[in-house]
C-alpha cells in the first residue's frame, strides 16, 4: 500500500495491518454517504410536489426489506467487529524477543531509561527492525504516548505501569505526541522518535553513563541485597533470571513477574508472597522515587542466569 | 429595590409558619441543603488558587463572589419555590392568572408547559451563542500555528465551549425547550404531569449555569479540564473546577426531574385514543431520552460529587499519589456520559422524524421499527461506555466485548436512516427550511454514524483516539446531527411556539451557508485527526497549517451564518406573517389548536382515532382547524 491520502507514514509493523481496516472502514463510508446524498437529491428531484395538494401513495413501511436492510447490516458491522477484534489480539501481544525500555511521564516531558544506563529526554531512540516494548508511568497525571507514524497510543497513568510495543520498519524521525490532555503546556509535550539502523543504536547505547550501576548501588543502598542474596540463601527469594519468569505464590497461586509485580513487590510488599518465604518485607512506599524504581528494574532485569 | 427585598423577607416571615406544611422530611432537606450551601462557600473560600498565586487578588474574591451569588441564586430558587409551590401568596409576585397575559410570565415560576418550553428555548439559544463565541475563540486560536492567547486562557475556551453546547445549550433546547413544548401537545393534554416541578426543573437551569460562569472571574479562571473533567489534571483545577462541578451537579440535578416528568407525563397523560403506537416518534424519542436521564445522571452527579470532595476536603477517590484510582473516574464519568450523548441525539432524530413525513406527505416508513430502534439505542448506550476508553489502563481484552456493543449500535442507526429515506421514496416532497435541515442531519449522519465504527474499532481507535478525528466524529453527530435538528425544529415549531411564521428565504441562506460552513469546518477535521494532531493542543506542529485554516475559515462562516437565525426571529416578531393553526398541514396532535395554543392548550379534551401520520386524507386549508379524526 502506497499510503492513504491525508494519513502519516507507515513505519511500524501495525501500520500497513491497520491501516488495511481503516481503509475498509473508508470505503464503507464513503459508499454509504454516496448512496444516502443520491437517494435524497434523487428522491427530492424525483418526488417533489407539484401542487399543494397532491397525496402520494400511503406505503407504511415494509417488513421484509426492513428485516433484510437489519441483516445486511449486523453483516457488516459483524466483518468491521471480527476483523477488528483478530488485528487487536494479534497486536495486542509483543513477541518474545522485546527490547525493553521505561518511560517516564511528567509534565511536560518524556524521560528514558534504556537497560545499558542510556538516558534520553523527549526524544527516544529504538533500533528498526526490532521489537520495543516501552513500560511507562507518570510522576504526576495521565498522559498517553502517541506515535502516529506507528499507529499506537496508550495512556501512562501515575501509580502503575503500562506497556506499548511496536517494531519500526524504516529509520528516521517520527513525531511523539502527548495525546492525553494533561495541563497547560499539553501541547509542548512532544518529541520524536529516532529509529536507527541496529549498528548505529548500539553505538549510541554505548554513549551512556552506565545507570543500571545505579540500579545495583540502590539495590544495595535501600538493603534489598542482604535479604535479595543471589544464593538464594537468604530471607528473601532471589531475584536472578526471575524478571518474566512465572513465580509460585503462597496458597499455590502463580503470577508471571513483569514490571507491574516488581513495582507492587518494592511498593506493598504483602500483596504477593513468594511460595516459602515470610511476609517480612517492609515496604518502600515514598522512599523511592518512580526514577529509582526504574533503575532497580532495570537493575533485576539484567540479573541473567 | 432595597424596599422590596425587604418586604419580601418580611413577607417570608410572615409565611413561615406555613412552611411545616411540607412536613418533617422537608425542612430537614431544606436544612441539609443549606448546609451544603455553607460548606461550599467555605470549601470555595479555601480552593487552592493554582501555585503561581498563593494570596487570594481582587479577581479570585470576584470570582468567588460569584460562585457564592450562583449558590445564593440557587438557594433562592430553591426556597421561592417551596415558598410557590405550597400556595404561599409573594405581594411582589402576580398570581398565575394575573400573569397570564403578561410578559413578565417568563420570569417567574410558571406552571404552563409552554412558558417552561419558551423560558428553556431563550435560554438555550443565548448559551448558543456563548458557547459558538467559545468556539470561535479556540478555532482563532488555532487558524495558525503559535500562540494568540496564553495556553490556560485556550484550554479554559474549550473546556467552556463543550459544557456549555452541551450542558446549556443541547439538552436544555431538545429536551426542555421542544420536549417541554411539544410533548404534552403532541399527547393532547393539557400540561405536564407534575407542572410544578417542571418550573423547578427549569429554574434550575440559570443557577447551575451562574455558577459555571462564575469561573471567568476567578483569577485561575473557569474550569480548564476538558468537559470530560479527567482527574488528576481536573484535581489541580482550583475554584474554576469546583464551581464547574457544582454547576454540572445543579444541571444534572435538573435533567433528573425534568426525566421524571416527561415520563410519568407520556404514561399518564396521553389522551383518549392515544396509545403508545400512536405516539409521535418524538414522544418515543423524548421518552427513551428521560429514562436515560433518569438512570444515567445520578451516575454523573454521583462521580462530580466525589471529584468536589476530593477536592474541597482532600478525599483520595481519584487521586493516584493518595492511593486514589483515577481511572474509575472515566468509568463512572462515560456511564452517564455515554448514555448524554444519546440523549442528545436522539430527540434530534425524534425531530428529524416528525419533519420529513410532513414534508413528504407520507406515513413515516416503518413507524415500528423506528420506535423499536429508538428504544434499542436506549439500551445498548448504557453497555458502550468503556470504548471511550480503549487507550486508558483498563484491563486489555474488556475492549473485545465493548468493541461489540460498539458495533451492534450501528444496526438500529441504520435502520433509522433506512426509514427516513423509505419515507421520502415516492413521497410528495416540498424542500422548505424544516425539511432541508432535517435532510442534512440524515446525510451528516451517515458520516458521524460511520465515524463511531472506525472509532468503535479497537486497532483503529489506538491511532485516533484523542486526536482530531474524534473531534469531527463528535461535531458531525452533534452540530450535523443535533444542532441541524434544532434549527429544523426552530422552523418548524416557531409559528406554533409564538404565532409568527418565519420567513423561507432568509431560512434558506442560513441553512445553506450552515450546511457549507459545517463542512469546510468538520469534514477536514478527520484528516487533521487521522495525520495524527492530537485534539485540545493550543499550538501545533507547522504540518498542520491549511488543514486548520481551512477549518477556521469554515467555522467563522458558520458562526456568521446564525447571525442570519436571530435577524430571522426578531423580524419576524416585526413583520413576520402571522401564523396559522396548522401551516404545514402536519397530523400530529400539536396543530390542532391555535398558534400559540391557549392556556390548556385544547379548547376541549381530544379524542384520537388516527395514527399520527396519515398524511392520506386531505386538509383543505391551513387555517381551518382540523376536527380531529376527520
Amino acid at each position: 500500500m502506497g499510503g492513504i491520502p491525508f494519513f502519516p507514514e507507515q513505519a511500524s509493523t501495525h501500520a500497513g495491518r491497520i491501516d488495511l481496516l481503516f481503509l475498509f472502514l473508508l470505503v464503507l463510508t464513503i459508499f454509504f454517504t454516496a448512496l444516502v446524498a443520491v437517494g435524497i437529491v434523487y428522491f427530492a428531484v424525483r418526488y417533489r410536489r407539484r401542487h399543494a395538494d397532491e397525496i402520494p401513495p400511503q406505503t407504511t413501511g415494509n417488513t421484509r426489506i426492513e428485516v433484510g436492510g437489519m441483516v445486511g447490516l449486523l453483516g457488516l458491522s459483524m466483518v468491521a467487529f471480527f476483523w477488528g477484534a483478530w488485528l487487536f489480539v494479534d497486536l495486542q501481544q509483543p513477541p518474545a524477543n522485546t527490547l525493553e525500555i521505561y518511560v517516564i511521564a511528567k509534565k511536560w516531558m518524556w524521560k528514558y531509561e534504556y537497560a545499558d544506563g542510556q538516558q534520553s529526554i523527549n526524544d527516544l531512540y529504538v533500533p528498526v527492525g526490532q521489537p520495543v516494548k516501552l513500560t511507562m508511568t507518570s510522576q504526576d497525571v495521565i498522559h498517553s504516548y502517541f506515535v502516529p507514524a506507528f499507529r499506537v497510543k496508550q495512556d501512562v497513568l501515575p501509580g502503575r505501569y503500562t506497556t506499548l510495543w511496536f517494531e519500526a520498519t524504516e529509520t528516521g524521525t517520527y513525531h511523539l505526541f502527548c495525546a492525553e490532555y494533561c495541563g497547560t503546556n499539553h501541547s509542548r509535550m512532544v518529541g520524536s522518535v529516532i529509529v536507527m539502523e541496529p549498528a548505529e543504536y548500539e553505538q549510541w547505547l554505548a554513549g551512556g553513563s552506565g545507570a543500571s550501576a545505579d540500579g545495583e548501588e540502590l539495590f544495595t543502598s535501600l538493603g534489598c541485597a542482604s535479604c535479595h542474596q543471589t544464593s538464594g540463601q537468604g530471607p528473601g527469594p532471589s531475584l536472578v533470571g526471575v524478571f518474566g519468569e512465572t513465580v509460585t505464590l503462597q496458597g499455590g497461586e502463580t503470577i508471571e513477574a513483569d514490571a507491574t509485580y516488581i513495582r507492587t513487590s518494592i511498593l506493598d510488599p504483602t500483596a504477593h508472597v513468594v511460595e516459602g518465604f515470610e511476609p517480612i518485607m517492609p515496604t518502600y512506599e515514598g522512599q523511592v522515587t518512580e526514577e529509582q524504581l526504574l533503575r532497580l528494574l532495570n537493575y533485576i532485569q539484567s540479573l541473567e542466569q | 429595590m432595597v424596599g422590596h427585598i425587604v418586604t419580601f423577607v418580611q413577607h417570608l416571615q410572615a409565611h413561615a409558619r406555613q412552611l411545616p406544611r411540607l412536613g418533617r422530611a422537608g425542612s430537614a432537606f431544606l436544612l441539609a441543603l443549606l448546609l451544603v450551601m455553607v460548606g461550599t462557600g467555605q470549601a470555595l473560600a479555601q480552593a487552592p488558587e493554582g501555585t503561581a498565586n498563593a494570596n487570594p487578588t481582587l479577581t479570585t474574591m470576584l470570582g468567588i463572589t460569584m460562585g457564592v451569588l450562583g449558590v445564593g441564586l440557587l438557594t433562592a430558587v430553591l426556597i421561592s419555590f417551596v415558598v410557590w409551590a405550597t400556595g404561599t401568596r409573594n405581594p411582589l409576585i402576580p398570581t398565575d392568572e394575573e400573569m397570564e397575559h403578561s410578559f413578565r410570565r417568563y420570569f417567574w415560576f410558571s406552571v404552563d408547559h409552554k412558558v417552561i418550553g419558551i423560558q428553556y428555548f431563550w435560554t438555550s439559544l443565548f448559551f448558543f451563542f456563548i458557547g459558538g463565541l467559545m468556539a470561535l475563540l479556540v478555532r482563532w486560536e488555532l487558524a495558525q500555528p503559535g500562540l494568540t492567547f496564553t495556553p490556560d486562557q485556550y484550554n479554559q475556551f474549550f473546556t467552556m465551549h463543550a459544557t456549555i453546547m452541551i450542558f446549556l445549550f443541547i439538552i436544555p433546547m431538545l429536551v426542555g425547550a421542544f420536549g417541554n413544548y411539544a410533548v404534552p401537545l403532541m399527547v393532547g393534554t393539557f400540561d405536564m404531569a407534575f407542572p410544578k416541578l417542571n418550573a423547578l426543573s427549569y429554574w434550575l437551569v440559570p443557577p447551575g449555569a451562574l455558577i459555571i460562569m462564575a469561573g471567568f472571574l476567578a483569577e485561575s479562571g473557569t474550569a480548564k479540564a476538558g468537559w470530560t473533567s479527567y482527574p488528576p489534571v481536573a484535581l489541580q483545577g482550583g475554584a474554576g473546577q469546583m464551581l464547574w462541578l457544582l454547576g454540572v451537579f445543579v444541571l444534572g440535578w435538573s435533567s433528573i426531574v425534568g426525566g421524571m416528568n416527561f415520563l410519568v407525563t407520556i404514561m399518564n397523560m396521553r389522551t383518549k385514543g392515544v396509545h403508545y403506537f400512536r405516539l409521535p416518534l418524538f414522544v418515543w424519542a423524548i421518552a427513551t431520552t428521560a429514562v436515560l436521564a433518569v438512570l444515567g445522571t445520578p451516575s454523573l452527579a454521583a462521580a462530580v460529587t466525589l471529584q468536589f470532595m476530593n477536592i474541597a476536603f482532600g478525599f483520595p477517590f481519584f487521586d493516584a499519589a493518595k492511593g486514589g484510582n483515577p481511572l474509575m473516574w472515566q468509568h463512572v464519568f462515560w456511564f452517564y456520559s455515554h448514555p448524554a450523548v444519546y440523549i442528545m441525539i436522539l430527540p434530534a432524530f425524534g425531530i428529524v422524524s416528525e419533519i420529513i413525513p410532513v414534508f413528504s406527505r407520507k406515513p413515516l416508513f416503518g413507524y415500528r421499527a423506528l420506535v423499536y430502534a429508538t428504544a434499542g439505542i436506549g439500551v445498548l448506550s448504557f453497555l458502550v461506555w468503556a470504548h471511550h476508553m480503549f487507550a486508558s489502563a483498563m484491563f486489555p481484552w474488556l475492549r473485545i466485548p465493548f468493541m461489540l456493543t460498539t458495533m451492534l449500535i450501528a444496526v438500529p442507526t441504520g435502520i433509522k436512516i433506512f426509514n427516513w429515506l423509505g419515507t421520502l421514496a415516492f413521497g410528495k416532497i416540498r424542500l422548505e427550511t424544516p425539511m432541508l435541515f432535517s435532510l442534512a442531519l440524515v446525510s451528516m449522519f451517515v458520516i458521524g454514524g460511520i465515524s463511531g465504527v472506525f472509532l468503535g474499532s479497537v486497532p483503529v481507535d489506538l491511532h485516533l483516539h484523542d486526536t482530531y478525528f474524534v473531534v469531527a466524529h463528535i461535531h458531525y453527530v452533534l452540530f450535523g446531527g443535533s444542532a441541524f435538528a434544532i434549527f429544523g425544529g426552530i422552523y418548524y415549531w416557531f409559528p406554533k411556539m409564538f404565532g409568527r411564521m418565519l420567513n423561507e428565504s432568509l431560512g434558506k441562506i442560513h441553512f445553506w451557508l450552515s450546511f457549507i460552513g459545517f463542512n469546510v469546518a468538520f469534514l477536514p477535521m478527520h484528516a487533521v485527526g487521522a495525520l495524527g494532531m492530537p485534539r485540545r493542543y493550543a499550538d501545533y506542529d507547522i504540518a498542520f497549517t491549511e488543514l486548520n485554516l481551512t477549518i477556521s475559515i469554515g467555522a467563522f462562516l458558520l458562526g456568521f451564518a446564525q447571525l442570519i437565525l436571530i435577524y430571522n426571529m426578531l423580524r419576524a416578531f416585526q413583520v413576520g406573517k402571522v401564523a396559522p393553526a396548522n401551516p404545514w398541514n402536519a397530523r400530529t396532535l400539536e396543530w390542532l389548536t391555535t398558534s400559540p395554543p391557549p392556556h390548556y392548550n385544547f379548547e376541549e379534551p381530544l379524542t384520537v382515532d388516527h395514527d399520527p401520520y396519515d398524511y392520506g386524507r386531505r386538509i383543505s386549508s391551513p387555517e381551518a382547524l382540523p376536527v380531529p379524526g376527520d
